[in-house]
């Protein structure tokens, strides 16, 4: 099972990797679509990514009112 | 198609149609690449008594409807207008706070409403909750898949009484609730239908939701009308909804500006991508299909010239629908060079949805086109070069704000609405839509600038996202400039950026940019929040100013 700053980790992992970003650069707190500079639609690309990865099913709703990558790392969590 | 003289309301619409076409598939329900569910017409009346016999227990006047792109939305709307209720659409991207305000606006006795969105909201009407999960605490709420009231007898309902409620802004300010009547509705389906008629098991894909009064006319109305097939995908993730048009074989969809450009953007890739002889064939074979189809679309020999093209939408499409916003006139162009029709058009939801579409007998991409029968427009307090106020008279015109008498008297003057957007009338009856006056920018020499219209020069910009503005809207006041606020930096296409400020003319020129990192707040149909952006950018100290 993995925990919650487990979970947060490896979304930041996937997230540099699937956007080529600096990984080093990327912190929980930080702003999805600012670290990133993706829009919504590039934001919904990346749920599908992180359904394959964690094996759990993200509705696109989920991303409704998440900024950061903490708040997104939870609704992971809970889906786990 | 049903005729629609025949009928005073919406249900009557709908029963005629549930008859009609009783064995014929109704809706598919998609989620990313699997199927949840497929109904014909028959289930779909099955499903809508059930629900309509629970609202018919509890009295339901007034049904409000939050939730996704989903084909509950139309159970449950066909449900409401069955015992003779008002159905109140809301945007499901909304705030818990903006919905329970507009729910008590609307004065909405019963919700229908996601298990998700429900959650988060406080409110004490009967709430019919769908997909909760098992065991899941429902306080006092009933189930949605478990209603199964005693099918109740249709209550009657004439042209004049109102069929929805519908709110032309949710995000702050007054709440707007537009009344429209059954007859606002079946006479603008007639319009629509004149237009762009749907062949029976047609398929509509619908990846809007049904709030958005483009897919309630043309993805719920419209193809229940002729015996179309509506497709619901549940998301808008962009490699879904490109697979979604051959598996299948969509022949009509509604979209956003945004979701078009992705489109585009995708096409374009793969015309890069072609090597050898193939790209200049290729090229060739486009040039051959925007000489033939200049004066008119010939749907049928462009499938054939441009087959890879035409194959990966699956080989049935016919048009999009693209509205909301402004559209890009060369985007428009680009499909319309492919044989791809894109219909776009102008409307506001105090006229019923749609006021003018462009049709292809006298294709203007640079126009929003032509009113639709049975609707006038004229331009009010026209200035020298013709550009005034857009009014509209017509059947379609809303019954008036509600509880709001004050406001439909300034909005609503001798049967002309007064739309508050500028435009300008051609001889040939095409619109052409210049911006909203609540955005219009008086410049320091005193000329009217619309941000749309330099928007339009800026398009295809390496730029995700770009937005005009008056320089005091976001530094407190102070400033009389143009600035364009560029998401990310502009620094990497400054020359091209220079270029085309410079082919606008003197006073509609942009003196700087601002830099701005953050995704701009969107409405659920994806257009800019110009004021929220505004004042997230205030906010922040008026951001990087960079002059040009």
């Amino acid at each position: 099972m993995r925990t919650q700053e487990q979970t947060e980790t490896e979304l930041l992992d996937l997230a540099a990797a699937h956007f080529k970003v600096d990984r080093k650069k990327l912190r929980p707190q930080d702003d999805i679509f600012q670290k990133l500079g993706i829009d919504s639609l590039q934001a919904l690309e990346l749920l599908t990514r992180l359904e394959r990865h964690f094996g759990v099913e993200l509705p696109d709703y989920e991303l409704q009112g998440v900024s950061d990558f903490r708040t997104l790392a939870e609704r992971i969590f809970v889906r786990l | 198609m049903i005729d629609l003289d025949r009928h005073q309301s919406l249900a009557s619409a709908l029963d005629e149609a549930f008859d009609r076409y009783a064995s014929d598939l109704c809706l598919i329900e998609a989620d990313r690449d699997r199927e949840r569910a497929r109904l014909t017409y028959r289930e779909v009346r099955a499903a809508a008594l059930l629900l309509a016999g629970e609202l018919a227990q509890q009295r339901s006047k007034r049904v409000a409807i939050v939730m996704t792109n989903q084909s509950k939305w139309h159970v449950a709307a066909a449900a409401a207008f069955r015992v003779g209720a008002t159905v109140v659409p809301l945007d499901p991207k909304l705030t818990p706070e903006e919905h329970g305000a507009l729910l008590k606006h609307a004065g909405a006795d019963t919700l229908v409403v996601e298990h998700h969105l429900w959650r988060r909201l406080a409110y004490d009407g009967c709430a019919i909750v769908t997909e909760a999960p098992p065991g899941a605490e429902l306080k006092g709420a009933r189930r949605f898949e478990e209603c199964a009231g005693p099918e109740p007898a249709p209550v009657a309902r004439g042209r004049d009484d109102p069929a929805c409620i519908v709110y032309s802004s949710g995000t702050g300010g007054r709440p707007k609730g537009c009344i429209l009547t059954h007859g606002n509705y079946l006479t603008q389906l007639k319009a629509l239908l004149d237009k762009y008629r749907f062949e029976r098991q047609d398929r509509y894909l619908s990846i809007l939701p049904t709030n958005h009064a483009i897919d309630f006319m043309v993805g719920f109305l419209g193809p229940y009308a002729c015996g179309a097939t509506v497709v619901h995908l549940r998301t808008l993730r962009p490699e879904f909804v490109k697979d979604a048009f051959p598996r299948y074989r969509i022949a009509y969809a509604a979209v956003v500006p945004l979701i078009l450009k992705n489109l585009q953007t995708g096409l374009e890739e793969k015309f890069r991508a072609l090597t050898g002889p193939r790209r200049p064939l290729f090229s060739m074979l486009r040039w051959l299909n925007r000489v033939l189809t200049k004066r008119r679309p010939l749907l049928g020999l462009s499938r054939r010239l441009l087959k890879p093209v035409h194959r990966g939408f699956g080989g049935a499409l016919k048009a999009f629908f693209v509205g909301g916003t402004f559209t890009e006139p060369r985007m428009l162009r680009f499909f319309y060079d492919l044989g791809i029709q894109v219909a776009n058009g102008y409307g506001l939801t105090e006229a019923g949805t749609v006021v003018t579409l462009n049709d292809f007998d006298d294709y203007r991409p640079d126009t929003v086109g032509r009113p639709l029968l049975g609707t006038e427009v004229r331009i009010a307090d026209a200035g020298p070069d013709g550009i005034g106020e857009v009014q509209v008279r017509g059947p379609t015109v809303m019954k008036g704000y509600l509880n709001d008498p004050e406001l439909t008297a300034a909005t609503i003057e001798d049967g002309w609405l007064k739309t508050g957007d500028l435009g300008r009338l051609e001889p040939s009856g095409h619109l052409q839509l210049l911006g909203r006056r609540k955005n219009m920018i008086v410049t320091a020499g005193g000329k009217n600038v619309y941000p749309e219209d330099i928007e339009n020069v800026f398009e295809g910009l390496p730029a995700k996202e770009f937005c005009v503005f008056a320089e005091h809207v976001l530094a407190g006041g102070k400033g009389e400039r143009l600035l364009v606020v560029l998401r990310p930096d502009g620094r990497e296409y400054l020359t091209e950026l220079r270029d085309r400020n410079r082919r606008l003319p003197d006073h509609k020129r942009v003196s700087a940019y601002v830099a701005w990192d953050r995704d701009f707040p969107r409405t659920a149909s994806l257009k800019i929040k110009r004021e929220a952006l505004a004042e997230e950018i205030r906010a922040a100290g008026g951001g990087t100013v960079v002059d040009l």
